[in-house]
């Protein structure tokens, strides 16, 4: 399927272009547009990413696979990452994540047949002084437990 | 107590409340210096990185060349990705312009024309704080071209914020040099050095969010002031995040030097459901944990903390309780640093998955005595064999903990099976191990 960034998507990846000497460097926050805009990074994505920015296609290929931020497959509306490190785990994270995978039907990098949720389980975020907690898509809901888990998640439809 | 980084004052995450409360004055101030005074300054303040090598911040300025055609940089760390570390988005959040004026002040100390801020990439909510702040700031003329007629000075420099995408690597500051140019995050060989050969190959300097956040209240009170507050060897505040085990957990701005015990007792409002402590990391997951009965007496700073046997790293506290079990803590920081090592040096590459596996291992209850000492063996044929620090940061937790911790270890592993080593490797069963060179 073939990609084109929209206009204020170009307006946007021309404002990054100056903020650094060379076009290579614009490239992550091009990533993040392009994910925005296609949900995913494709290689068709990867293709027009590489045209607009005037760098090789392989350069955006090992960002893209670099960064654990970038998906290179499409992912769920929500997509629920809870953190499972040291801190989160001292006050019950593994409790969180073994709910929340019950509850969705889905292991780390999933995503559910309605593409509704995906799933994964990600390194510390830093929000440990506020443990346990989940991030959906971009915000993060700290101080968390079970029951507000899947409150959180009943709420999002 | 004075606070410096994060002051009680409302509101001053506000542009109007911060130039109230006499924001930008210190950069004005610094106008009036030359450079070399300002680094002077900074020098003389003793303030040291707060990224986890406490490296004098002043000293590092001096190395970035004085005559040179290449354009400088200023690069600041806030990837904030170590375990148990959640200090700079509190800066970010309730501080923002402190850290620009900061910027300011060193991109004119060292030179520098540009500045990136690095953010990590989770971080969506405090990238667009800093956005916003950065605009502002560039609004009233604090940043960019304008900066002449605020500060009626020759001198002018530009900010942007750098948004990571997801790598603890990017922490290290030559992988985040790499991250800004575009590329994977893979850590640089030194030499050469940032200051010699940094971003895009021109002299560069690396600091901490904290450590720059630090520096506009450096010029206005002095460094004398400064140098004045906490340890005499690493003076200043700094900003605790404690973690785990305790009843009020958080951010808390705190002079250094400050007892261990009283952070986490007195602070922190003690250990939750009042147990015991059987383990403190004191800095971060990758500093050398300490056991319950090695707290008393130990001070927070980063002398003090040496001395102890770990270090002072991002100043993480993470506390863990009697009960906790301390295989699984520590097969879930292996877990960690497989997954976050780059993969350029073998032993980290390799070795860091086979101490996840080991522990792995032992956990589902096949484990061995020997396999204690070959986790050991592995972690010190990484430590030290990489191009950075990443590889010391996994050695450690394994090393420390299971040589502080051996009792707990043999607990967990079966005695009816015996692997004859054909390399017999040194056993670490002291629990009074002095920490091999901490390498800056």
């Amino acid at each position: 399927m073939e990609f084109k960034f929209t206009e204020d998507n170009l307006a946007r990846i021309e404002a990054a272009r100056k903020k650094y000497p060379t076009a290579l460097a614009a490239v992550m926050d091009t990533v993040y547009i392009a994910q925005e805009q296609n949900g995913y990074i494709s290689n068709e994505v990867m293709e027009e990413l590489a045209n607009v920015l005037g760098i090789d296609k392989v350069n955006v290929l090992s960002v893209v696979t670099f960064y654990t931020m970038y998906h290179t497959k499409p992912m769920g509306k929500y997509h629920i990452q809870v953190c499972t490190n040291v801190s989160c785990m001292l006050r019950g994270a593994y409790e969180l994540w073994d709910g929340v995978k019950e509850k969705l039907g889905l292991d780390h990098m999933k995503v559910s047949p309605d593409s509704r949720f995906s799933l994964e389980e990600v390194e510390c975020m830093g929000a440990c002084g506020y443990a346990p907690m989940i991030a959906v898509n971009e915000d993060y809901y700290e101080n968390l437990n079970k029951e507000k888990v899947f409150e959180i998640l009943d709420s999002l439809k | 107590m004075e606070k410096i980084v994060l002051p009680d004052i409302p509101n001053l995450n506000q542009i109007e409340v911060y130039l109230a409360s006499g924001g930008f004055e210190p950069a004005k101030k610094a106008f009036a210096k030359t450079p070399d005074e300002i680094i002077d300054e900074v020098k003389k303040s003793g303030l040291r990185g707060r990224g986890g090598a406490a490296f004098s911040a002043g000293l590092k300025w001096s190395f970035m060349p004085k005559t040179t055609d290449k354009p400088k940089y200023l690069a600041i760390n806030g990837d904030e990705s170590e375990p148990g570390s959640f200090k700079d988005r509190q800066i970010f959040e309730d501080n923002p312009f402190q850290l620009i004026e900061g910027a300011i002040i060193t991109c004119y100390a060292i030179g520098a024309k540009t500045a990136y801020l690095y953010i990590r990439g989770e971080y969506h909510k405090w990238v667009k704080i800093m956005e916003k702040a950065v605009a502002e700031a560039y609004d009233r003329g604090f940043l960019g071209g304008k900066m002449k007629e605020t500060f009626g000075t020759e001198f002018s420099c530009e900010l942007y914020v750098h948004k990571g995408a997801g790598a603890y690597i990017c922490g290290e500051e030559s992988s985040l040099m790499n991250s800004i140019e575009g590329l994977r995050g893979y850590p640089r060989i030194k030499p050469p050095f940032p200051a010699q050969r940094g971003l895009w190959g021109n002299p560069t300097t690396i600091n901490n969010v904290e450590t720059i956040t630090n520096v506009p209240a450096i010029i206005k009170n002095g460094w004398e002031w400064f140098s004045s507050i906490g340890a005499p060897k690493h003076p200043g505040t700094i900003l605790f995040g404690i973690s785990g085990h305790v009843n009020k957990p958080g951010v808390y701005e705190l002079p250094s030097g400050i007892l261990l015990t009283e952070l986490i007792y007195d602070v922190a409002g003690g250990v939750t459901g009042n147990k015991k402590i059987k383990c403190v990391i004191p800095g971060g997951s990758s500093m050398p944990p300490l056991r319950g009965d090695q707290l008393e007496g130990v001070r927070m700073d980063a002398e003090s903390l040496k001395e102890a046997g770990s270090a002072i790293g991002t100043g993480g506290v993470m506390v863990m309780d009697e009960d906790t079990n301390l295989l699984k803590v520590l097969l879930r920081i292996a877990h960690f640093y497989h997954h976050e090592s780059c993969g350029q040096c073998t032993p980290c590459r390799e070795g860091t998955g086979w101490m996840e596996k080991t522990l792995h291992r032992i956990d589902e209850g096949h484990g061995t005595s020997q396999d204690l000492d070959l986790l050991i063996n592995v972690a010190n044929n990484i430590e030290g064999n990489t191009i950075c620090a990443l590889g010391d940061a996994a050695a450690w937790p394994v090393k420390f903990m299971i040589a502080r911790f051996r009792d707990e270890f043999e607990k967990y592993v079966r005695k009816d099976i015996s692997i004859p080593v054909l390399n017999k490797v040194h056993s670490m069963r002291s629990t009074a191990v002095p920490l091999a060179d901490l390498r800056k």
